[in-house]
């Protein structure tokens, strides 16, 4: 396999694993986890919690 | 024992990243007055060498990029990733080595580099045995962190973990790479590539200290200090997820665009080229998520200077990953190339956004390392972000007109094909634009010694926390 076929493999692999990336986090079924994620600078301390604005 | 957060080494770099952001941004304005007085250091006699221009340039970007924004980045990642993990810090030995190998690598760049030691690549000027030891302190750093995120409490590992964590592997593998070189004495070594080899394997370097140290890594930033500032989630992190990988593929491959219409092959140009203008959609996509977390709750940024000095960040940030890609045009790159534009376009990177979002995350942390509700004075934080913002205005606004004016004096032929202008022209054109540059520079710097004033007082009002308890994590 010659470095210009190569070079095509690995970017067709790299473009399906992207296209991969972006369902995963679209996914309705990690919609829960995702917004835990997003509110673990909050869960650190329960006064930030406690004043929502 | 009740667990605790290690908040002392957060803490030295934190003061750290005040301390050397004045001093290289004081050789910064030096180095901006010398351009326009260029005989400005010559009256120190023998000192005089030693601060001549080509000397305290690659000192003035060390400073900036290595000492200044990378002790904004040891403190902050150090600080986000106990928090958010919920753990302490791996091992304290390791941190204080992290502070003090960083430390040393610091003092020696700016020892070598006026003495003139130097191995002439832009940004990896430092020579071989301090190449050596930024290698050990980053992979210590590397164990610490990588080793803090193995033992968390918590389940998730947060993006701005992710962004950190890309940025120290990057790092890490772009700096050794780049700094391949033969050894000839204690202070002199010669690069392992030769010739376009040389120059390409130098922009992807290059590039990439742009692409991971000063933009992935204070995307980190981003992420966790804009949410806390604001008191809501981030806008969606989801779009932080895409975001991130996007970055993470694109950014690699940007390199190029630093050696358009050089000896490198002419399809490696493209591919920069092409690879800058996708930068665009990951850049903005980052720049949106972090503007709209605000969403409804705008009128806090009539109010509170922190987030005016995060958000002006982003601003700037999406300015100059817009410019960026554009200059990348192979088109406009004939234009702008080598002239003054360049420079204007780096400084709306470095202060509008590295510098200013590292600003608005201190002014954030400082308090609470001090054990400070808030610092000394809000009403100067408000003051300090004008400063900058006018600063940085005047600065790239000059640099701008500049820039172009150079570079259509440059290109511009009579009708017989000789040049309109010779050099010389062209440089007296510049004064008028780098006494506004002079100018905007220093109100920036000024800005940073009321940032100084502002940060004595807190710590000289609060007492230095050195391990902060872990409160009991929400179950979740």
């Amino acid at each position: 396999m010659d470095a210009g076929v190569l070079g095509s493999v690995v970017t067709v692999v790299f473009f399906i694993l992207f296209v991969l990336i972006i369902l995963w986090a679209f996914h309705r079924g990690n919609k829960q986890k995702f917004d835990d994620a997003a509110n673990l600078p909050f869960r650190e301390d329960a006064e930030d919690i406690r004043k929502p604005d | 024992m009740e667990a605790t957060y290690n908040y002392k080494v957060v803490r030295q770099f934190a003061i750290m990243t005040v301390v050397w952001g004045i001093v290289g941004m004081l050789v910064g304005v030096i180095l901006s007055a010398q351009l326009i007085w260029p005989t400005l250091t010559e009256a120190l006699g023998p000192l005089a060498p030693y601060l001549s221009y080509g000397r305290i340039r690659p000192l003035h970007t060390n400073a900036v990029i290595f000492a200044f924004g990378g002790s904004a980045l040891f403190a902050t990642s150090l600080y986000v990733v106990q928090r958010t993990c919920q753990t302490r810090l791996l091992s304290d030995g390791l941190a204080a080595f992290v502070f003090w190998g960083w430390q040393l690598v610091i003092v020696l760049a700016a020892v070598t580099l006026p003495l003139g030691i130097t191995t002439s690549k832009e940004y990896a000027e430092l020579e071989w045995p301090i190449d050596i030891l930024i290698a050990v302190v980053w992979v210590a750093y590397a164990v610490l962190f990588f080793g803090t995120i193995i033992k968390r409490k918590t389940q998730h590992i947060y993006v701005a973990n992710w962004f950190f964590g890309a940025y120290i592997v990057t790092i890490a593998l772009l700096h050794i790479v780049n700094s391949m070189e033969f050894p000839v004495t204690l202070t002199k070594s010669y690069s392992m590539y030769a010739g376009v080899h040389d120059a390409m394997v130098q922009w992807w370097y290059g590039h990439n200290a742009v692409g991971f140290f000063l933009t992935t890594a204070f995307l980190g930033m981003m992420y966790y200090f804009v949410p806390k500032q604001a008191g809501r989630p981030i806008f969606s992190y989801r779009l932080s997820i895409v975001h991130f990988w996007s970055l993470n593929f694109i950014y690699m491959w940007a390199g190029p665009h630093h050696l358009l219409y050089t000896a490198l092959p002419d399809w490696a140009q493209s591919l920069g080229m092409v690879f800058s203008l996708m930068l665009i959609a990951p850049s903005w996509g980052g720049m949106m998520n972090g503007i709209m977390t605000l969403s409804g709750a705008w009128h806090k940024l009539r109010t509170d200077p922190i987030l005016k000095f995060l958000i002006t960040a982003l601003s700037f940030y999406g300015m100059s990953t817009f410019e960026g890609p554009m200059m990348s045009v192979k088109t406009v790159n004939a234009l702008s190339h080598y002239t003054e534009w360049t420079i204007g376009h780096v400084h709306s990177g470095a202060l509008g956004w590295v510098a200013m979002i590292s600003i608005g995350s201190l002014y954030y942390l400082i308090p609470r390392l001090f054990g400070r509700e808030e610092m000394y004075s809000v009403k100067l934080i408000n003051t300090h972000f004008w400063m900058s913002t006018i600063g940085v205005v005047l600065y790239i606004a000059a640099l701008w007109i500049a820039g172009v004016a150079q570079g259509l004096m440059w290109r511009a032929t009579n009708a017989d094909g000789t040049l309109t202008y010779s050099f010389a022209q062209s440089v007296n054109a510049m004064y008028p634009f780098y006494t506004i540059r002079l100018i905007g520079g220093t109100l920036f710097f000024a800005g940073m010694l009321l940032m100084a004033y502002n940060v004595w007082k807190t710590v000289a009002a609060g007492k230095a926390v050195n391990d902060a308890r872990i409160p009991e994590a929400v179950a979740a």
